[in-house]
C-alpha cells in the first residue's frame, strides 16, 4: 500500500517543529509496510487534487503567513477545496489552522481572508492581549491529546465544524469555550504543536486509517510497539496536569 | 548615598546566597540593588572611564563576552563582566555593585570596561540604562518562541533600539546573518561587519533549523553561494540586490585542528594568525565578534590574537572535565541550529561516540520542547556507541532519537544523577562522554559531575 502526501509551504510555515508531523506519519507508515511519499510545495506551486492522500500545513510568524494566504487564495484554493470533498485528510496545526477559517482578524483590525476550508475565523484581540502560551491537555474520543499552544489569535466555531477536542489543562481556541481545534469531515485544524503527531500515535494512526481507507477501502492499522510514544504522551499529561490519572467524559 | 546602601545591600546578599549554596549570588544581589537605587545601572556604568561593550544575540553571547573580556583584560584595562550568564538587568547590576566600593562607587574607574552578555529582548532597555561605547549583534535564530512569541519581534525590537541610540554607538553586527546584517542600514553611528571568509568552510546546503531565508527587505526567497550553518552564509537576494555586506572583520581560513581551530584573521589594521582553542564554526563566529568588539574599544591585533589564543570555555559550552578516568565534554543545547552545529562537530572528531542528552523545559530552557524536531539529529546515525536520554522530557528525547533512526528505545533515566553514572559506565576508560544538556539541565549536571570530579561548583570557577 502506498500514500501520497503534500506538505504544503514546508519553507515558510515549519516554525513550531512542524516538521515533526511529517517524520510521525513517515515512520509510522514505514514500519508498517506503508509506502508515504511526501511531495513539498511552495509558494506559487499548483496543487493537483486527485494525486494526494493528505495534506499538511504547519505554522508560521505573521510576515510570511500573509504571503502564504495570498498563494493559497489565489493557487492552491480551489484544488485544496476539491480534494476536501473528496475525502482527502488535510491536518492544519497553528498558522496554518487559522488560514483554513473565513478569515483572521489581525491586532491592527485588518482582515487576511482565509480559505473557508473549515467554518471557524480568527481575531486577534490586539497587542495588549495575553498570548495563549503553554503545554495543553486536551480530551479527544475518550483519550487525551497532549501538545504545546502558543498563538494570540482567538479561533471561534461556526455551526458547520465541530472541536476537535475539549479542553482538559490550556487555553485552546479561544480560552473561553473548552474547545481545542476544528474538524469537518477530513479536515482537522489544531492549535497544538510540540510535535503533535509523534507523541499522539493513535491520533496519527486515526490520520493514516482515514486515508488509508479513502483509497483502499476497509483498512485495519496492525499494532506497533508504541513504548516510547505513550510514555511521552503520558510524560506530557503529568506535567501539564501535575496528574497521572485524567477522568474524561466530565 | 542611596547608591552605597544598594551597594552594600548587594554585597551582604551576594556573600549570603553564596555561603548557603543558593546559586552563586548571581540575580539576587542585582534585584536587591536595583530596589533599592533604580538608578544604579546607569550611574555606575557611567562612572567606568573606558565605557562598555553590550553583547546580544540567539546563540554565541555568553562565549563572545568571554572571549571579549579576555581581550579586554589582556589589554590592561580591569573588566566588569556578568560572567555568570545572568543577562537580564539585574545580573548586569550585580557585576557593577561587585566592582563597587562601600561608598557606592566604581573602584579605579579610570581603568574599568564593562563587557556584558544582553538577553535579546531585554536589550534595548539595558543600551538605554548603560549607554555603551558598542553593541555586538551575533545572530538572530529562532529560540524560546514561548517568551518572545516570534523571531520577528525580536528583529524589530533591535531595530528600534539601534534606531533610538546616540551616533557616538558604534554597532557591531555578523554580516553572514541577514537579520543583524539588516540592523547596519538603522545605525546613525560607526558600523563595524565582520563574517566568516573562508568557502571551504560551507556546508552543503541549507539545514531544516534555518529561519532567515527571506529577503528582510522585499520578502524574496535568498540565495546562498556559501551556507555556513541555519541561514548563515554569503547571502544575496536576486529580487532587490540587497546582499552580505562584505565584513571589516573577517575570518579568512578556518581550519579544525587538535582540540580547536586554526584561523587567519583579517581586520583593519592588518592579519594575524591564531589556534583558537574551541572547537566549530560556531566558535570562529564567537571569535570574529568579539574580534570586532575589540576593534570597536580600538585595540591592535596583537592585543586581539592574545585573547582569543588564550581563551577557555564559558562554562557549560565545551566544558572538559575528567571524571572516572573518562573525558566529560558538557555541550549546552539551546536551540536547533546551535545543536546542529554541535552534533556536527563532535561527529566530525569521532568515529564512535558516547552521548548522554538532557532535556529539560523549565523557563530558562524554552517550555516549548518542539524544536528538538528541527534538529538533524540523524548526523549521529551509525556513529553512536552508548545513548542515554534523561531530564524532565526524557522521553520526548527518547522518541526524537528512535525516529532519527538511533535506537529502538533509547536508554531513559529521568534522574540527572543515575543517568550520569549510566552514562560513565557504558563509556569505556579512556574515552570522551559528550553531555549534551538544556540550560537548566547544565546546572545539574555540572553540579554533579563538578563534585565527581573534585570542581568547585560553578561560581567558584568565575573571576570578577
Amino acid at each position: 500500500m502506498n500514500l501520497r502526501l503534500a506538505h504544503l509551504y514546508p519553507k515558510q510555515m515549519n516554525i513550531y517543529g512542524d516538521r515533526g508531523n511529517i517524520i510521525s506519519l513517515r515512520q509510522r507508515c514505514w514500519r508498517r509496510g506503508i509506502s508515504l511519499e511526501v511531495e513539498e510545495l511552495d509558494i506559487g506551486a499548483p496543487l493537483d487534487p486527485e494525486r494526494f492522500d493528505m495534506a499538511f500545513i504547519g505554522g508560521a510568524q505573521d510576515r510570511e503567513q500573509q504571503r502564504v494566504a495570498q498563494d493559497l487564495r489565489e493557487v492552491k484554493g480551489e484544488a485544496l477545496h476539491l480534494a476536501a470533498e473528496s475525502g482527502v485528510v488535510i491536518l492544519a496545526v497553528c498558522g496554518g489552522y487559522q488560514l483554513m477559517g473565513h478569515y483572521y482578524r489581525e491586532a491592527g483590525g485588518e482582515e487576511l481572508p482565509g480559505l473557508g476550508l473549515l467554518d471557524i475565523h480568527t481575531v486577534h484581540p490586539g497587542a495588549q492581549a495575553r498570548r495563549f502560551i503553554g503545554n495543553v491537555v486536551a480530551e479527544w474520543r475518550g483519550m487525551t491529546v497532549v501538545g504545546f499552544e502558543n498563538h494570540g489569535g482567538r479561533t471561534f466555531l461556526g455551526n458547520g465544524a465541530s472541536p476537535l477536542a475539549k479542553i482538559i489543562s490550556g487555553h485552546g481556541n479561544n480560552g473561553k469555550d473548552r474547545s481545542e481545534g476544528a474538524v469537518r469531515r477530513n479536515v482537522f485544524g489544531t492549535y497544538l504543536h510540540g510535535s503533535l503527531l509523534p507523541k499522539n500515535p493513535r491520533f496519527a494512526d486515526h490520520l493514516v486509517t482515514l486515508a488509508l481507507q479513502r483509497r483502499h477501502g476497509d483498512v485495519q492499522l496492525e499494532p506497533l510497539d508504541d513504548m516510547v510514544e505513550e510514555a511521552a504522551h503520558q510524560e506530557a499529561v503529568r506535567l501539564a496536569t501535575r496528574r497521572t490519572l485524567i477522568r474524561l467524559g466530565g | 548615598m542611596r547608591r552605597a546602601a544598594a551597594v552594600t545591600a548587594a554585597g551582604i546578599a551576594a556573600r549570603l546566597s553564596r555561603r548557603l549554596g543558593a546559586g552563586g549570588g548571581t540575580a539576587l544581589p542585582g534585584l536587591i540593588a536595583e530596589r533599592i537605587d533604580p538608578g544604579i545601572v546607569r550611574s555606575l556604568a557611567g562612572q567606568m572611564a573606558l565605557g562598555s561593550v553590550l553583547v546580544t544575540g540567539t546563540n554565541g553571547k555568553t562565549t563572545t563576552s568571554r572571549l571579549l573580556r579576555n581581550i579586554v583584560a589582556g589589554a590592561g584595562m580591569q573588566p566588569v563582566a556578568n560572567a555568570e550568564g545572568s543577562n537580564m538587568m539585574r545580573g548586569i547590576a550585580a557585576a557593577l555593585a561587585g566592582a563597587a566600593g562601600w561608598r557606592g562607587d566604581v573602584r579605579s574607574p579610570a581603568n574599568r570596561a564593562g563587557v556584558f552578555e544582553v538577553d535579546e529582548a531585554t536589550l534595548p532597555l539595558v543600551a538605554r540604562e548603560v549607554a555603551p561605547r558598542a553593541i555586538v549583534f551575533t545572530n538572530l535564530f529562532r529560540d524560546q518562541l514561548d517568551r518572545y512569541g516570534e523571531v520577528d519581534t525580536v528583529a524589530s525590537l533591535w531595530q528600534e533600539a539601534v534606531r533610538a541610540l546616540p551616533e557616538g554607538v558604534i554597532i557591531v553586527i555578523n554580516g553572514d546573518d541577514p537579520s543583524t546584517a539588516s540592523l547596519g542600514e538603522h545605525a546613525r553611528g560607526r558600523v563595524i561587519v565582520y563574517g566568516l571568509d573562508d568557502p571551504r568552510a560551507s556546508s552543503a546546503g541549507i539545514e531544516h533549523a534555518a529561519d532567515a531565508r527571506w529577503c528582510r527587505w522585499c520578502g524574496a526567497e535568498l540565495g546562498y553561494t556559501a551556507v555556513f550553518y541555519g541561514h548563515i552564509g554569503h547571502w544575496a537576494c536576486d529580487s532587490c540586490g540587497s546582499a552580505r555586506p562584505r565584513p571589516d572583520v573577517a575570518c579568512v581560513s578556518a581550519t579544525p585542528a587538535q582540540d580547536g581551530m586554526d584561523c587567519e584573521f583579517h581586520t583593519p589594521a592588518g592579519e594575524f594568525a591564531v589556534t583558537l582553542p574551541l572547537q566549530g564554526l560556531y566558535n570562529v563566529y564567537n571569535a570574529l565578534a568579539a574580534a570586532a568588539g575589540g576593534v570597536a574599544l580600538g585595540l591592535d591585533n596583537a592585543v586581539l590574537r592574545n585573547g582569543l589564543a588564550q581563551s577557555t570555555a564559558a562554562f557549560g559550552r565545551q566544558e572538559r572535565l575528567l571524571v572516572q578516568g573518562r573525558q566529560v565534554e558538557i555541550i549546552l543545547a539551546k536551540n536547533p541550529a546551535g545543536l546542529n552545529q554541535v552534533l556536527r562537530t563532535i561527529r566530525s572528531n569521532n568515529p564512535q561516540m558516547d552521548v548522554a542528552f538532557f532535556l529539560n523545559d523549565r523557563v530558562a530552557d524554552g517550555r516549548d520542547i518542539s524544536w528538538i524536531w528541527d534538529v538533524d539529529f540523524d548526523l549521529l546515525a551509525g556513529k553512536l556507541r552508548g545513548l542515554t536520554v534523561s531530564g524532565r522530557r526524557a522521553w520526548d528525547m527518547a522518541l526524537r532519537l528512535k525516529y532519527a533512526g538511533l535506537a529502538d528505545a533509547p536508554r531513559v533515566e529521568p534522574s540527572t544523577k543515575r543517568a550520569l553514572r549510566i552514562a560513565l559506565g557504558q563509556t569505556p576508560e579512556g574515552e570522551t562522554l559528550y553531555v549534551i544538556p538544556t540550560y537548566t539541565a547544565m546546572l545539574e549536571v555540572r553540579n554533579v559531575l563538578g563534585r565527581w570530579a573534585g570542581r568547585g561548583a560553578f561560581w567558584q570557577g568565575e573571576s570578577r
